[in-house]
């Protein structure tokens, strides 16, 4: 009896480890492989035309959740200082997250006629990483921020 | 002398406030004082709570804009919700004199027809099947979550109100029953809904903060499921999550729960469609 | 994509002023990496390709890939110039398209 009650405990616990795994299952981020920040800076460098970046630049300014509730929406605003003139404007913001199974998110292409370079948008992180933010100027400079978001898998998410 | 009057009469006022909607039944297990009772609105971040205070912002309106143009549409006797209901934020209620203001925050009411709760969704079910000749809609799709979110929008700050709990209230065996499910170990975790939503209410579990498991939100788009969904749905999720066979959508048992839940959330504002991790 | 997008414009600006555009689209954003009940491959299908047209031409668009979240949201700014037809449009991966357009006076 006490045998069977073990095996039982034993199912629970893998159980409910399936359980808490199956928040990150739902996204279809299972595969245990995650991008790096190497391959992640080559997905930059390529999106980003290899030019020379300027890292950890305040004219990039990323707006995320220290914690993110749930992993699959977490809500994202980058600005851009810029005067966004004819002559000197953010032409691409491109989102990258570090840690998902693929790095790019998602790619603004803009135009003076924005008047302003702050975009939004809602992501999915796989887990704990950084997103790195890649701003494209007019002239071909590039600005580049980073930035740690926390994502936690809840214990019972029903 | 006019002065004691005065405190005796705020010394009333206040207790009535205190205890929400008035009721002759069971204490509230929360307590009585203003935020005993709280929504899972008070543990959710600041960012969760920008989508759900903004109508644009909500990811479960696109689902509710497609609901509202079905509540407007003909289906097929030339019954449209409309044409009985007027507006759904119409306060006359349309031809009928039924108006939706107010049924978000009442249901599950009692039906004679079946002798048991009914709630929102298979009240529109109803209404489709007997008056309007149409189609019902299946329980858990976007077309009934999106018309049972536009419903319960319509008692939005609203506080919820249910006189269940009171002994010959025709709805008090549903209650008694709802509230036996409540605490009844089940599934191989063998865990009662109270273990987690009366005992440790804003505590963590792993890095989950639990709740009071109230249903005022619902429908309520969840980051988990990527898109809206029903109460019953996460009772569903719950059952499941203890490894206890879940019961159908729409269940007796799960009306039961609904009933015995509207009464442990009274008093609560209706927040429908709420946005939860 | 099944229920309409939705644009937030407002209906008039004045010339110059700076006009925050917000836009939600309903769509699952199926990743292609989940697995149906049978454990097989959920084929991916997203919206891949957002753009906003001012008068016939593009203003501002965007890139998505699979890490956007379901229901995807996004936001950006225009400067009010001229009055006219803005047209926002969502392309899925099988190429299906989804315009929403409003008019905006600039006084």
């Amino acid at each position: 009896m006490s045998k069977n009650l073990h095996q039982m405990v034993q199912l629970n616990r893998r159980q409910a480890l399936k359980a808490a795994g199956a928040g990150v299952v739902a996204l279809g981020f299972a595969s245990s492989a995650h991008a790096t920040p190497d391959e992640t800076a080559s997905a930059l460098s390529k999106a980003t035309g290899g030019a020379q970046a300027m890292a950890g630049s305040a004219k990039v300014t990323i707006k995320l959740p220290e914690i993110a509730e749930n992993g699959s929406t977490v809500p994202l605003t980058v600005t851009v200082d810029s005067p966004m003139t004819d002559a000197d404007y953010v032409k691409h913001i491109h989102v990258f997250a570090e840690g998902n199974p693929s790095p790019e998110v998602i790619s603004f292409n803009l135009t003076p006629a924005n008047g302003k370079a702050e975009v939004s948008s809602r992501m999915r992180l796989a887990k704990t990483q950084n997103v790195v933010v890649a701003a494209v100027m007019s002239d071909g400079s590039v600005h580049t921020n980073s930035k740690e978001v926390k994502v936690t898998i809840g214990g019972c998410g029903g | 002398m006019k002065f004691t009057t005065l405190v005796a009469v705020t010394a009333v006022v206040g207790a009535s406030f205190a205890l929400g909607a008035c009721t002759t039944g069971e204490p509230n297990p929360y307590g009585n004082k203003a935020g005993d009772v709280w929504s899972g609105y008070k543990t959710a971040t600041a960012e969760t709570h920008a989508m759900q205070d903004d109508d644009f912002e909500n990811p479960a309106m696109p689902v509710v804009d497609a609901a509202l143009e079905t509540y407007n549409a003909d289906p097929g006797n030339g019954a449209s919700c409309a044409s009985c209901h007027g507006a759904p934020d119409d306060a006359t209620g349309g031809k009928i004199g039924v108006p939706m203001k107010g049924v978000g925050a009442k249901y599950p009411i009692y039906d004679p027809a079946t002798k048991a709760p009914i709630n929102v969704e298979l009240r529109i079910n109803k209404c489709r099947t007997e008056a309007q000749g149409a189609k019902a809609f299946k329980y858990e799709s976007d077309d009934m979550q999106g018309m049972t979110a536009l419903v319960n929008m319509q008692s939005r700050g609203m506080p919820r109100v249910t006189t269940a709990d009171e002994p010959g209230d025709v709805l008090n065996p549903a209650f008694q029953a709802g509230k036996e499910f409540y605490y009844q170990r089940r599934g191989q975790l063998d865990m009662a809904c109270k273990h987690c939503h009366e005992d440790n209410p804003a505590t963590l579990i792993r890095a989950e903060t639990l709740s009071q498991g109230q249903s005022n939100g619902f429908p309520t788009y969840r980051f988990k499921w990527q898109k809206m969904g029903s109460l019953h749905r996460r009772f569903r999720g719950c059952n499941k999550n203890i490894r206890a066979e879940p019961y159908g959508y729409g269940s007796i048992e799960y009306l039961n729960l609904e009933t015995y839940l509207a009464w442990r959330g009274r008093g609560l504002p209706v927040e429908a469609p709420a946005v939860r991790k | 994509m099944a229920k309409k997008p939705r644009v937030k414009l407002p209906k008039k600006a004045k010339a110059g002023e700076l006009v925050l555009v917000k836009t939600l689209a309903s769509h699952k954003m199926e990743t292609g990496n989940r697995k149906d009940k049978k454990g097989e491959k959920i084929p991916r299908l997203i919206i891949n390709k957002f753009m906003c047209k001012v008068n016939g031409t593009e203003v501002f668009s965007a890139d998505l890939q699979t890490a956007v979240s379901a229901d995807p949201y996004i936001s950006f700014y225009i400067t009010a110039k001229e009055s006219g037809s803005y047209e926002f449009s969502w392309t899925d991966d099988n190429g299906k398209v989804a315009t929403v357009t409003k008019e905006m006076a600039v006084s």
